[in-house]
């Protein structure tokens, strides 16, 4: 917990180095029952937070988690196991009741160990959770001033800077092992406004795999500072005081670019990972192929985006991170694949294995999430709608993989009406069918964004960080879960 | 006292010792250790058999009213030493609050009761015991109706752990617990390349408080084949029945917007609100942490303080917010035991049993009582506001027609103030489930918004 560089124990060099003989050592005994794959994850995970509240830094948070997770797998049936306790003994346990889902068979034994090299998508000059906390409770300050600067009227701001540094090493028993270094860090701000007995919260923030001088002004990062976040907070709090009742039923729905992102997360992502279609229980289960989108639509999942919040050198199973194409003009053309599921369609791997730490198995998930932009521009597309609403921000979205339905929660959204945004309304839920509100895809704008890395996705309790993009786009109807009939 | 409970204790006690050496004014120190076993099958074959312990540290230190809260699953004694030393120098970097210093002492508990929390048939069970469980269940769904064509599996798991809390003003308190569920989620196939999924569940503390597996696969499949056929219905307004499954997360809202940290960060659109009408005359919620055997019971709170049963809402009037230490002192009050703090995180107020009294007629009674309306089932999404109280949901269920259950209803959303809503809750039905730590009967709202075409 010093301010120097931080290096996992397990890692070369440290004092539970982890070598290829070691490792070989555990597979052994992972598969000694009889399992047909075995896999070792270590990981070693530095966190810190700071938060500021009632213009003060209030308090001052770190933490370390290390251990080892341990799978073993017999056809489609996984044993898992972990240790917090890097011993050879308390790791050779875990391996052997990892072991038991074998109950028999003939023991494979693991392949020779050869390391892989993989590539740079975070390149990061110094890792945040390596310096000192100047830097970071400064952020803190400067976004509370802005906030509270805006007008008087703003009464309450909270700040906070979470970072993270997060060590993996990840051996299979078919010979592969791979290190990988993940840097994180997250700045969110919050401000309420009070006038004439109305109140309202707005928020901002961002982050992704980047060092500190992401929030630094003229630090060359296309970013937004610190003061940005801050005014941007207070912005919003004040915008929606004066927030109407939002509208009930079908409408023609417009979202911004960027963190809109989310609707296409929730609306095919999650019914898209091949878990769900490996065993049939997804909506898009068996539609590979076919049409399930309008053909304005190209959605891509690419963890290999610079410094994003989703991106990874690697998966959680040692496969290489990756851009995988989805959907092609509206046609069904690939899933997103764990190392189970990639086995049963008979495909390779598609850099999707991901999970939450060494206590969870991994299961295929997103990286960044992106429907690629169209032909429209963005005033073209708000023009063009006589009456509906206009989604600039959001708070999260769920879906239902079985059926489709999802719905996406809106904090920012305003009235079209006549080709302008006139009314903000109040915070309201869109709910919508997935494969049916990607045909009503009526006009995308040639203004695709990344969101800013602020997203966090959950998954059979699971929480993984993730990027979502979009262009500016035009859903032709949509229900709208306001209260004015 | 066993082993187990011995050594954490040792290790709490040598933790805030070596903060009070290290310089800190005060620490208090939490310890838990648990233990797991998940085991899932999938159309009969087992899918998944997870086992495992962990145990991690959590460190809160004061100095000259600074404070750092640390967390860390090493505790060997040079990795302690170290970590408790890097605690107290982190509180430098934060800044002075007279609020940050322990509880008053005399606040702190001295007597614990004797919950029941522990089985040790439940810790019993192995990964062959536990598998047999949940491919009971899952059989039971797929056998009991040929329209549940698949399945999203069966889990059993069972859980146990021991948490330890010390201080240094003298005060150290442990106590342990066992869970156990089952869950079983069958799929159907619908029209369209639709599929409906359903669920159900049974839990406990103790193994004998479940149910058997068979029922519990009964009542998934029959929740699920309901799901067949679901419809977007037009947009109107209607009285709305929460089921208890839902029902649920509106008791855990009202808590979100009642309790002592929203009151002094002004999060909550109840702000001033206290001794007033909050909702209808028929709703009383109460937190109740001394039950004997209850999922989210216990004998002292994450400061240190003794438990007690805390009415929030009174027939319709918000009579008690639950506060921690520090929320309460910001408000110039008495905790109300209400502490809750993960390892490593800040406390803040929590629930523990958090219960809404049922009414006196039964849940069919109630629908029978509608003559149109939307029974909402399942509920999704985060459309909650608050600072404002703006609520909406998207939801799924099934039309009420002259007082019947009729066809199943998806893709719509349900939308209401949420300060209205409560007062509008115009039936209590006495169908109090008993499984989960926030528990509330089935009700009725006279009136929202659903929101479909």
């Amino acid at each position: 917990m010093q301010q120097t560089e931080i290096a996992a124990p397990f890692a070369p060099g440290g004092e539970r180095e982890i070598d290829a003989q070691i490792a070989q050592r555990l597979l052994s005994a992972a598969l000694n029952a009889g399992g047909d794959y075995a896999d070792l994850f270590f990981e070693y995970r530095v966190g810190a937070d700071y938060v500021l509240e009632e213009e003060r830094i209030k308090s001052v948070g770190r933490g370390v988690t290390m251990g080892l997770g341990v799978r073993v797998t017999k056809g489609d049936a996984t044993g898992y196991a972990y240790s917090e306790d890097l011993t050879f003994e308390r790791m050779a346990h875990a391996a052997r009741t990892a072991g038991q889902i074998a109950a028999g068979g003939g023991s494979v034994e693991p392949a020779a160990i050869e390391p892989i090299q993989l590539p740079d998508f975070y390149p990061v000059g110094q890792v945040s959770i390596n310096l000192p906390a100047d830097e970071k409770l400064a952020l803190l300050r400067t976004a509370d001033h802005a906030a509270r600067n805006v007008d008087p009227c703003i009464v309450k701001v909270e700040a906070s800077f979470t970072e993270q540094l997060r060590e993996i090493l990840v051996v299979t028993s078919d010979g592969r092992m791979s290190r990988d270094r993940m840097p994180l860090i997250r700045f969110g701000v919050r401000a309420v406004a009070e006038k004439n007995h109305k109140r309202q919260a707005g928020s901002s923030g961002g982050g992704g795999r980047y060092g500190i001088d992401y929030f630094v002004p003229g630090s060359g990062q296309d970013s937004h500072d610190g003061d940005w976040h801050g005014r941007e907070a207070a912005r919003i709090a004040i915008a929606m005081l004066d927030a109407r009742e939002a509208p009930a039923g079908e409408l023609t729905v417009v979202l911004s670019p960027g963190d809109s992102g989310i609707l296409l997360h929730e609306a095919v992502g999650h019914g898209l990972e091949a878990d769900f279609n490996r065993k049939k229980t997804s909506n898009y289960s068996g539609q590979m192929g076919n049409m399930v989108a309008s053909e304005l639509c190209t959605v891509v999942d690419d963890g290999t985006v610079t410094n994003s919040r989703g991106s990874i050198n690697a998966d959680d199973e040692g496969s290489v991170g990756r851009a995988n194409v989805l959907i092609e003009n509206g046609k069904l053309v690939g899933y997103m694949h764990d190392r189970l599921s990639a086995r049963h369609f008979g495909v390779a791997p598609s850099g999707n294995g991901r999970r939450q730490s060494f206590r969870c198995m991994p299961m295929p998930r997103m990286t960044n999430t992106s429907l690629l932009a169209g032909p429209h521009d963005s005033d073209e597309i708000i023009q063009s709608v006589d009456r509906g609403i206009y989604a600039k921000r959001f708070s999260g979205g769920q879906v239902n993989i079985s059926n489709g339905d999802f719905v996406f929660s809106l904090t920012e959204s305003y009235l079209i009406e006549n080709g302008k945004l006139t009314a903000p309304l109040k915070g309201v839920n869109l709910i919508g069918n997935g494969p049916d509100v990607l045909r009503r895809v009526v006009m995308l704008g040639n203004d695709y964004q990344l969101s800013d890395g602020i997203w966090t996705c959950g998954k059979d309790g699971q929480s993984v960080p993730v990027g979502v993009g979009t262009p500016t786009v035009k859903i032709s109807n949509i229900t709208v879960g306001g209260t004015q009939t | 006292m066993t082993n187990l409970v011995k050594e954490l204790r040792d290790v709490a006690k040598r933790a805030v010792e070596l903060a009070k050496k290290s310089g800190a004014d005060d620490a208090e120190v939490t310890v838990r250790d648990g233990t797991e076993l998940t085991a899932k099958v999938r159309l009969g074959q087992p899918e998944l058999v997870q086992e495992a312990g962990s145990r991690a540290l959590g460190l809160r230190v004061f100095k000259d009213r600074r404070t750092a809260i640390t967390y860390t699953s090493d505790m060997r004694d040079d990795a302690l030493d170290a970590f408790v030393r890097e605690t107290v120098r982190l509180a430098e970097l934060s800044e002075p609050d007279d609020l940050n210093r322990l509880p008053e002492a005399d606040q702190l508990a001295t007597e614990f009761p004797e919950l029941d929390l522990f089985d040790d048939k439940s810790l019993s069970i192995d990964a062959a015991e536990a598998l047999s469980r949940a491919k009971r269940g899952e059989k039971a769904a797929l056998d009991h109706d040929d329209r549940v064509t698949n399945s999203e599996g069966a889990t059993f798991s069972r859980t146990a752990g021991t948490s330890v809390f010390a201080n240094s003003a003298g005060f150290i308190g442990d106590y342990s617990g066992t869970y156990a569920a089952l869950y079983v989620e069958p799929i159907c196939d619908d029209e369209d390349d639709k599929k409906r999924n359903g669920y159900w569940w049974t839990a406990g503390r103790f193994l004998d408080m479940l149910d058997e597996p068979e029922a519990v696969g009964k009542e998934a499949a029959r929740r699920t084949v309901a799901r067949l056929g679901a419809r977007k219905i037009e947009t109107c307004e209607v009285p709305v029945v929460f089921d208890p499954e839902v029902g649920r997360s509106i008791v855990g809202t009202v808590f979100s917007v009642s309790n002592g940290s929203a009151m002094y960060r002004k999060s909550t659109y109840l702000l001033g609100r206290e001794g007033t009408e909050v909702a209808s005359g028929l709703i009383t919620i109460s937190d109740q942490p001394l039950i004997a055997r209850a999922p989210g019971s216990r004998p002292f709170d994450g400061d240190g303080l003794a438990t007690r049963k805390n009415v929030i809402i009174n027939a319709g009037v918000l009579e008690t917010v639950l506060c921690d230490t520090y929320s309460a002192r910001k408000l110039g009050r008495k905790s109300t035991g209400s502490a809750g703090r993960s390892v490593g995180g800040s406390p803040g107020p929590i629930t523990s049993n958090l219960i809404m009294q049922p009414g006196d007629i039964s849940r069919d009674e109630l629908i029978a009582r509608t003559k149109e309306g939307f029974y909402v089932t399942t509920m999704m999404g985060f459309g909650f506001n608050a600072v404002t109280g703006d609520y909406s949901r998207g939801a799924a269920g099934f039309w009420i027609q002259d007082g019947e259950i009729t066809y199943p209803v998806s893709e719509v959303t349900v939308s209401a103030n949420f300060d209205t809503l409560l007062k509008n809750i115009d039936l209590v039905a006495d169908d109090l489930d008993l499984r989960a730590t926030t528990r509330c009967p089935t009700f009725r709202v006279s009136s929202m918004t659903v929101a479909g075409r």
